[in-house]
């Protein structure tokens, strides 16, 4: 069991170091001047150009400018952006919200993804099953956008249930609406997942054998088909956190949060080189560590992982 | 009804007999009539039907699924309006385009409505058809080609080979689509040469891990059944065996998933756009449309909803396809 | 005739039966159960009858989708979804279950009525602990399920060390352990019936043995009646009172087991009598003793010949795997140790062991697709794992392999003509119109009509594909066929088909074998030259003759005395 983690946890920094290397590779040294991407189409003056090179050691070698950038990343001095203030700051500051709104997706996709997916699986062919199957792909191809818009203007513009955008403190029921957004789409692909998993264990053998033993039918359903059902699913949220912290930059956008999504957003925008590396980054890191828990999750889930 | 024999314990022939068990009940000797159970033919010969190959039967599976039916009609039906948008709508899009019809609701002659900039909605959602197509196609393309050779190569000759291309695409995978092509696309370098192609192979060099994968997968399964070992005793070469054999018995997975990836283009490239960085602004695209309709929203709902239905139905159909796809062609199904 | 008559008789029957004789356990009177599929209704049974008395055992034998384990699952309400008794009722200890509620059968599971099912591998659920899983058996069923009632459950089925091995997880058992754990958990509630649902199929011989002595002692004492389904006759037979024979989801004879082996009544059990290899081999062998030549009861005998040369001659063949283990350490994994012996031409040489043994790794490295660590294979006098690329290709066509999963072994993308056609394309023989030629007579030797080279493997039954791939295998005109495991996945006349046609093309062509097999019974049936396997070396090896009357070592002995129906002592004259 031990050695299953740090195995998985050695196997991350290569992942790590890559796609950070990948990351800072594009942004710095892809043909056209590095300060070009950092001044935005708009250009610096010379003297800022100048500084700029100094600041993120373009006049190095491309590895050692790498170096000196994770050595940066490692002791939490990211620099600074475009506007001179430091990024460790900037995202310490909106990282809670975005943290806040990603779990809130999380949850919501999880707990509403298993149990419709459960009931579906169980209920294989029948007219739940059927109309939920429909349901999840509509969801699926509706692009998040649009179905922010759409339920940004029925309950915040129409109904209004809730205010539109949220405010700068963020609270949980502000959160709410761009967190249902948010989750929908993995909800949907939760539901999928989790409907296959039980159809696929509802006919498997050690079921029929708990069956056989004379278990309840809800204790063969809750202990045999659906803890075994998990295992899937929970490999498939832990890769979803990434894709949540991606969807968080329209999310955000839509909703007006201050989060990371928006500020890597206003980065993009205004062509903030060194804010979108060191978001990207911190990003990157986020979904190692997830990836991370799942791991352990899943040793948990899955007692044949553990000696592997 | 063949009368049975009285019940027999153990018959005198074998007298000298061991570990055979005795009841202590009587055991009648029931023989049913052979009217009732005649002898079959083992393994009868087959009958005089046509024959049937596995694509012929994935074929006649889906042509029942009205989910196929639909998505294929929808889809031949986006394919139609990308080709001849011409035919759907008598006003140029970028023309005509007068402020003072800015946010305007349905008149005669433009059943949609206008933009912002006061163009005809109707014309800009037909003539937007052709970008997203164009890139979602040949995205899926590329995806497929590079992603599907590296993931048969892996899976098939596995070792270091595998292993390398392993973490590559781990890492690949720590990158979700969207976030790797918005640090790219806002580079200098894209920002100049923004257009369909090199839109295109942003997300191809962000996309094909994951087809990587699902081939690799899709190989290493079919790789160690017995009918390639077969093939290699027979004497072909590994790359043979892989082309022949290996590739049209791993193709299956690995289509569905094309399929439906070409809606996650679609919807890749439309969010790009949206945020702004995508597809250049004078390309007519369903993002692109989305994008300028954002200030607008509570004023003309219409502008963001006309054009994000036309994009949630086109992608809807590449779903649907691939699901009615995935039944089609599941191996589990089709075995035996 | 209508069957309804006979129906009724036996309904009266058993009804008067009923005062002088104990009331039967389990009844199944005229069930008839169909499936709903996307084709309608299809009939999985029909007319099935069968009673087990108190403390009987009673053994359903058939081939797969004759319709036994589907039988059997009927009495506890352990039908698939899609399927249901159409006719006919379930009659348990005098009270008909055909319709009764989820609630009365779940009461009578587990505690009135135990399953011990067929595959150990699947059938445990692998993220709990065995103890846990007896433990819910237990307490579902009311009864006491503290630490020590597990572990005595447990130690029962003849599980060592149980307390600390109620802790484990399933993986961490080995198969046979697996099974006596399914077994406890079948046993666990005193039930008065226990449906054994092909218990030890998945086994190898010797484990198989162990697993249904030990079973066989626990029934005894418990006074469980068993319904044991099997699709070995030889095995009902030694081990069940009474045999009940399906087939195509009918009862077609039913009786005590030995009358059933001796006066076969229906033509069905009389084929299957004559053609499983475990019965055979004891007519062999009682043949043997009784001083009866046994020339026709064997397949056609190459004729001996000292002098004859020698196709294969294999030669300290060792094959070391390197096990990848953590941090890069590797140990090194000897799957076989320097194994010699030789093929003679026109002779059937056969490689025995069990999983694990290493046959398989022999089988591979002598057709080339396995490179050997050391040792030699010589072939015709040419050391194989010394050819050139070239030479190699030339080798593939004298050796061809013929595979275990009929399933498998075709590319379903490919027909039939073009599976047997792609040899000869590959080794460019012939033009196209050859070649079809060569096909149609092929698909003749084996006994396939040639309107059959359109069609698709998943169109052909599993005799049929593995026919297929032996009309591929000759395609070349080889000398040396090697058959890993060739005829295992078959039904017994299946097999027994495909074995005569072996013989056949053997001494018609006069090809030589070597045979990969678990499986003793039919060793006898087909081998002239035996070799036996154990952990990677090779622990004994002589005629067939040899081997099956004197074995030397205890572990041959031990297989054989594992084949079923090892026990039976069979009159020569049956047949």
């Amino acid at each position: 069991m031990v050695w299953y983690i740090v195995r998985r946890f050695l196997q991350l920094i290569p992942v790590f170091l890559g796609a950070t290397l990948l990351v800072y590779f594009l942004v710095f040294s892809l043909p056209g001047d590095a300060t070009a991407a950092i001044c935005g189409e708009r250009g610096c003056t010379p003297a800022v150009v100048a500084g700029l090179r100094e600041q993120y050691n373009l006049d190095q070698p491309f590895w050692i400018q790498y170096l000196l950038y994770l050595k940066g990343v490692l002791t939490f001095d990211l620099g600074t952006n475009f506007s001179g203030r430091p990024i460790a700051t900037i995202i310490a500051e909106v990282f809670p919200t975005t943290a806040k709104l990603a779990i809130m997706a999380l949850v919501i996709e999880a707990v509403f993804g298993i149990v419709f997916g459960l009931i579906a699986g169980l209920r294989k062919g029948r007219i739940f099953d059927s109309s939920v199957l429909v349901l999840s792909l509509i969801v699926i191809a509706v692009p998040i956008f649009v179905l922010g818009f759409l339920m940004q203007f029925l309950i915040g513009v129409k109904l209004q249930w809730t205010n539109p955008t949220v405010s700068g403190d963020a609270t949980i029921t502000e959160l709410l609406l761009p967190a249902v957004v948010l989750g929908l789409v993995s909800f949907a692909y939760v539901l999928r997942l989790t409907r296959t998993s039980i159809i696929e264990n509802v006919n498997a053998d050690y079921v029929r054998t708990a069956t056989a033993k004379g278990l309840s039918r809800r204790r063969v359903v809750v202990v045999h088909v659906l803890r075994n059902s998990l295992i899937p699913v929970v490999t498939f949220l832990g890769a979803d956190l990434g894709a949540l912290m991606g969807g968080a930059i329209v999310t955000e956008g839509i909703f007006n949060v201050n989060g990371v999504g928006n500020t890597l957003y206003r980065a993009v925008l205004n062509g903030d080189g060194p804010m979108v590396v060191s978001i990207v980054t911190f990003l990157i890191l986020i979904f190692c560590l997830a990836n991370l828990l799942v791991d352990l999750l899943y040793a948990w889930l899955d007692p044949r992982i553990r000696y592997a | 009804m063949p009368e049975p024999t009285s019940s027999v314990a153990v018959t005198e022939a074998a007298a000298p007999v061991a570990r055979t068990k005795t009841s202590a009940y009587p055991i009648e000797h029931f023989v049913a009539d052979l009217d009732e159970t005649p002898l079959r033919a083992t393994d009868s010969a087959v009958s005089d039907a046509a024959p049937r190959s596995l694509w012929g039967e994935a074929w006649r599976s889906l042509r029942k699924q009205p989910l196929f039916i639909i998505s294929a009609i929808l889809i031949l039906a986006v394919i139609f309006v990308a080709l001849f948008p011409g035919l759907f709508t008598s006003e140029p899009p970028n023309e005509n385009c007068l402020l003072e019809n800015s946010d305007g609701g349905p008149a005669p002659g433009h059943p949609l409505g206008f933009t912002v900039q006061g163009c005809d909605i109707l014309a800009r959602v037909v003539y937007g058809t052709q970008s997203s197509l164009t890139v979602g196609l040949f995205a899926t393309l590329g995806v497929v080609v590079i992603g599907g050779l590296i993931g048969a190569l892996a899976g098939f000759f596995g070792g270091w080979v595998d292993a390398i291309l392993a973490r590559v695409g781990d890492i690949f995978f720590a990158l979700p689509l969207i976030l790797g092509a918005i640090v790219v696309v806002q580079l200098p370098v894209f920002q100049q040469n923004r257009n369909v192609w090199t839109l295109v192979v942003i997300l191809v060099a962000f996309g094909w891990p994951q087809i990587a994968r699902i081939t690799r997968a899709a190989v290493i399964e079919v790789r160690n059944a017995d009918f390639v070992t077969a093939a290699r005793s027979l004497g072909v070469s590994p790359l043979g065996a892989l082309v022949k054999h290996v590739i049209p018995n791993a193709l299956a997975p690995v289509i569905v998933i094309a399929t439906i990836s070409l809606g996650t283009f679609i919807v890749a490239e439309s969010t790009l756009s949206f945020l702004g960085i995508g597809l250049p602004p004078d390309v007519m695209s369903w993002g692109n449309d989305i994008f300028s309709a954002k200030p607008s929203l509570r004023s003309n709902p219409m502008a963001i909803f006309w054009p994000g239905l036309a994009l949630s139905i086109t992608v809807l159909s590449f779903i649907m396809l691939g699901d009615a796809l995935r039944d089609a062609l599941d191996p589990k199904a089709r075995k035996r | 005739m209508s069957h309804s008559t006979g129906t009724q008789t036996r309904g009266r029957r058993a009804a008067s039966d009923g005062a002088d004789t104990p009331q039967p356990l389990l009844e199944l009177r005229d069930l008839a159960i169909t499936f709903s599929t996307s084709t309608g209704e299809v009939p999985a049974v029909r007319n099935a009858h069968l009673t087990v008395m108190p403390g009987e055992t009673v053994a359903i034998v058939g081939e797969s989708g004759s319709g036994k384990s589907t039988t059997a699952l009927a009495a506890i309400g352990l039908l698939p979804a899609n399927g249901r008794v159409s006719n006919g009722s379930i009659i348990f200890d005098g009270e008909d279950i055909t319709h009764a509620s989820e609630k009365r059968i779940v009461a009578l599971r587990g505690s009135s009525i135990g399953m011990v099912p067929q595959d150990p591998m699947s059938n445990l659920n692998p993220v709990w602990k065995i103890g846990f899983q007896v433990r819910e058996t237990l307490k579902a069923n009311g009864l006491p399920s503290g630490p020590q009632d597990v572990a005595k459950v447990l130690s029962e089925a003849g599980l060592p060390d149980a307390e600390s091995r109620a802790n484990q997880y399933p993986h961490e058992f080995s198969g046979g352990m697996r099974q006596r754990a399914l077994i406890a958990i079948g046993l666990s509630c005193r039930p008065r019936l226990l449906i054994a649902d092909e218990p030890t199929s998945a086994l190898d011989v010797t484990v198989q043995r162990q697993i249904l002595d030990h079973l066989d002692t626990m029934t005894e004492e418990l006074g469980t009646a068993v319904l044991l389904i099997t699709h070995d006759l030889g095995l009902a037979a030694e081990r069940a009172h009474k045999v009940i024979v399906m087939y195509k989801g009918q009862v077609v004879e039913a009786g005590p087991a030995l009358e059933l082996l001796t006066n076969p009544r229906h033509p069905y059990t009389q084929k299957l009598v004559a053609s499983a290899p475990s019965i055979a081999s004891r007519r062999i062998e009682s043949a043997k003793k009784a001083g009866v030549a046994t020339d026709d009861l064997l397949a056609p005998a190459a004729p001996a010949d000292a002098a004859r040369d020698r196709v294969i001659e294999v030669e300290d063949l060792t094959k070391v795997f390197r096990i990848r283990g953590n941090w890069g350490r590797s140990t090194d994994f000897t799957a076989v140790d320097k194994v010699s012996f030789s093929i003679a031409r026109g002779t059937t040489t056969a490689v025995v062991g069990e999983s694990g043994s290493g046959k398989s790794t022999v089988a591979r490295m002598v057709l080339g697709l396995e490179n050997a660590t050391s040792g030699s294979i010589r072939f015709d006098g040419v050391d194989i794992t010394t050819l050139g690329r070239k030479e190699m290709f030339d080798f593939r066509r004298r050796v061809q392999p013929i595979f275990q999963d009929p399933y498998g072994s075709l590319d379903p993308m490919y027909n039939i003509y073009r599976t047997i056609e792609e040899p000869l394309r590959v080794h460019g023989v012939g033009n196209a119109k050859s070649r079809e030629k060569k096909v149609r007579e092929l698909l003749d030797q084996v006994a396939l009509p040639s309107a059959m080279m359109q069609r698709f493997p998943n169109e052909l039954s599993g005799g049929q594909r593995q026919r297929v791939a032996i009309a591929r295998a000759l395609a070349l005109d080889p000398e040396v066929v090697v058959c890993d495991e060739a005829v295992s996945a078959l039904d017994v006349l299946v097999q027994a088909q495909i074995l005569n046609l072996l013989a056949d093309l053997q001494s018609e062509l006069g090809l030589s074998y070597l045979f990969i097999t678990h499986d003793l019974a039919v060793v006898r049936q087909i081998a002239d030259h035996v070799a036996v396997m154990e952990k990677g070396r090779l622990v004994e090896q002589g005629t067939t003759d040899e081997v099956f009357d004197n074995p030397r070592t205890a572990y041959t002995q031990a297989l054989l005395a594992a084949i079923p129906g090892a026990g039976l002592v069979l009159p020569p004259e049956v047949a």
